[in-house]
């Protein structure tokens, strides 16, 4: 078999399934998002009939649509702060986690990381439910909660369907996609250079901000895409958790999909959506890049 | 007073002792050297001066001061590891400004300082390679010239050029030591090369089971080994087992098992019926189808059995006829092929002088 032939064997495979699971969907949503929303929901035909009445073609009208009304920009801006913060506060928890786990014992390791990925053997609607009832009003967690706030004259306030809800939802489903690829990266530190820098000066703060936190930043970034991202257009969580106000952007795409039936404005926020994720999966992947290792 | 004052230290780890009852007095501005087999608990001695580790008895004094309980980053001393431990995050110049950073020195005296301590290792000009873009000698040299920046009073160096090649290796030792003599600062090498530690230091402890076996200027370790140990660890040794026979003026007769009786000087006290070994360099030993020279009181004849040949010497094992093999050394020093050049199987004589071995009691 000649290189040539032998490239294409391998490589065929993986090419055809990206472009069958991958390239044709996105190009039927881009496609879908320029046509108009069939009479009793999908699409309309592309092809007219000759019938005037009866929609058909291309058109740019659901584009005008999401830039006329704020309110779909505003919720695109609010999943934003929700992934941001989501990311932050994962990327805080798991820190410490992934430290803990790559310098403890080689014999606790490879359990202490089966713990963390324990979770996914669960359904995660399941895992999602429980926490209502670990947030819900008659918890000790949230009498909890409310007796401290109480203690200092406040208000007591409601855990379930609020922000506070859905941050902690988000933060709980993405933790082990943060503390993964960070565990990988400090596992391969060479502990030969904390001792260096502690040979020559360095306490145990600036150990930490001058050599293992700079050497953990490719482990930052990854573990950032994979928490930004996926927490950028999440519903289900909002949806269980959330409550009335608590939509993202995420629910609105599935609203337009399953409950309007407008599978072309649906395909307009879904494109907006995944030309953002691209930008950010992109931009992580520069910085890392231009991060030296 | 000593820079360096380890007394009695102690070290264990389970039932094993590392390092057991060493005493260590080193002096300011020596070149000093650790040297023993691995395992011999030199580096975990290392450690516990630059205070990764804690002995479990004895002290470490540095400048008078006990260092019990202080931590590496408050210590004056530096480090310059195995692997150098370069950061490969930081450039050479941020690698070598390290320790004064820590130190809050001011912003202003660094570059100055930076280009100082370049200058020391001949590396102007690197500032803003990192350390994947240099080579084994110039990572060498970073890691020294990040060690010495805020002169610390020690610098201990774990098997720095263990890692580089052989030509490279002789030229570092080199700059080591000129290095030394112009930054004035003590070093403590750690190495298991013993050809290393003769080379750099001014002197040597030889260690083997945690235990200093020998301390002493370099031409002393090699030419009065103390021990069979040392004898055997330094260098290629003739290790004659026997028994003291009679000991007159000073002299000792010695009868060595296969060979038979041999004359060895410096008696120091020992008595007829010690037993022993003389340790014997191949150097020392002369060599020569008829021995001419008067000198080479104790003669014996033999047989090339094989030979060993290195380009500026030939190792000739010589096997006597009394049965026993003796290591002998000949430099290639005759031009051309002469006729001091042996092949297996030639009858020749060897011998050495009564002050050229010298007798280790069991």
């Amino acid at each position: 078999m000649s290189p040539r032939a032998q490239k294409w064997v391998i490589s065929g495979p993986p090419l055809g399934y990206l472009l069958i699971f991958f390239a044709i969907p996105t190009f039927i949503m881009v496609l879908a998002s320029f046509r108009f929303a069939g009479e009793f929901g999908g699409l309309a035909p592309l092809v007219g009939t000759g019938n005037p009445d009866e929609l058909s073609g291309l058109t740019f009208e659901n584009y005008q649509r999401f830039f006329e009304d704020t309110i779909y920009l505003e919720l695109f801006l609010k999943s934003f702060i929700y992934a941001t913060v989501t990311t932050l506060l994962c990327l805080g928890v798991a820190y410490p986690l992934a430290l803990m786990i790559a310098r403890s014992d080689k014999r606790w390791r490879e359990l202490l990381v089966l713990l963390v990925i324990l979770p996914f053997w669960s359904n995660f609607l399941i895992r999602v439910y429980a926490w209502m009832i670990i947030l819900g009003p008659q918890s000790g967690f949230a009498r909890a909660v409310n007796g401290v706030l109480g203690t200092f004259g406040a208000e007591p306030i409601p855990l379930l369907y609020s922000p506070i809800a859905v941050i902690i939802g988000l933060v709980y489903v993405h933790l082990p996609f943060m503390v993964l690829p960070l565990y990988v990266n400090l596992e391969k530190h060479d502990p030969a250079l904390l001792d260096a820098a502690q040979d020559l000066g360095a306490g145990a703060w600036q150990r930490f901000w001058k050599v293992t936190f700079p050497l953990s930043l490719p482990g930052v970034y990854a573990g950032a895409a994979l928490v930004f991202i996926p927490a950028l257009g999440i519903f289900a969580i909002p949806d269980i958790l959330g409550g009335t106000d608590g939509i993202l952007i995420g629910n609105v795409i599935k609203q337009q999909f399953l409950d309007a039936r407008d599978w072309p404005f649906g395909s307009v926020l879904s494109m907006v959506l995944t030309v953002l994720a691209i930008l950010f999966a992109g931009l992580a992947a520069w910085v890392a890049r231009h991060q030296r290792i | 007073m000593a820079l360096l004052e380890i007394r009695d230290v102690t070290r264990r780890f389970g039932d094993f002792v590392a390092v057991d009852g060493v005493s260590l007095s080193i002096g300011a501005g020596e070149f000093f050297t650790l040297l023993g087999p691995s395992g011999c608990g030199k580096t975990t001695l290392l450690r516990m001066i630059a205070g990764f580790d804690q002995p479990d008895a004895g002290s470490i004094e540095i400048d008078g001061k006990n260092t019990v309980g202080v931590p590496p980053e408050e210590r004056n001393v530096h480090t310059v590891f195995q692997s150098y431990a370069l950061f490969p995050h930081m450039t050479v110049e941020q690698n070598v400004s390290f320790p004064l950073r820590m130190s809050k020195c001011p912003q202003a005296e660094l570059a100055p300082r930076v280009r100082e301590a370049l200058e020391d290792v001949s590396l102007l000009g690197m500032e803003k390679r990192y350390p994947n873009e240099l080579s084994g000698g110039q990572r060498q040299r970073v890691a020294l010239a990040r060690a010495l920046i805020n002169r610390p009073k020690l610098l201990l160096l774990d098997e720095p050029l263990a890692a580089l090649d052989a030509k490279l290796k002789e030229r570092m030792q080199l700059e080591l030591i000129t290095l030394q003599k112009e930054v004035g600062v003590t070093f403590i090498y750690v190495t298991h090369d013993q050809e290393e530690a003769l080379a750099l230091s001014h002197r040597i402890a030889v260690m083997n089971k945690g235990k200093v076996e020998q301390l002493d200027q370099p031409a002393t370790i090699y030419g009065f080994p103390k021990n069979r140990f040392v004898a055997d660890f330094i260098g290629e040794c003739n290790l004659l087992d026997c028994t003291v026979s009679a000991v007159t003026d000073g002299t000792m007769i010695l009868d060595v098992e296969q060979l038979g009786r041999v004359v060895a000087s410096g008696a120091n006290g020992t008595t007829a019926g010690t037993k022993g070994a003389l340790a014997l360099r191949p150097e020392k030993v002369s060599i020569a189808r008829e021995l001419t020279a008067e000198s080479c009181v104790n003669r014996f004849n033999g047989r090339i059995f094989d030979y060993l040949y290195t380009g500026d010497v030939t190792l000739y094992i010589v096997e006597v006829d009394n049965g026993r093999r003796v290591e002998v050394m000949l430099p290639n020093n005759a031009v051309g092929r002469s006729s001091k050049f042996f092949e297996p199987g030639d009858a020749v004589q060897i011998g050495w002088r009564d002050d050229a071995g010298s007798f280790l009691p069991d």
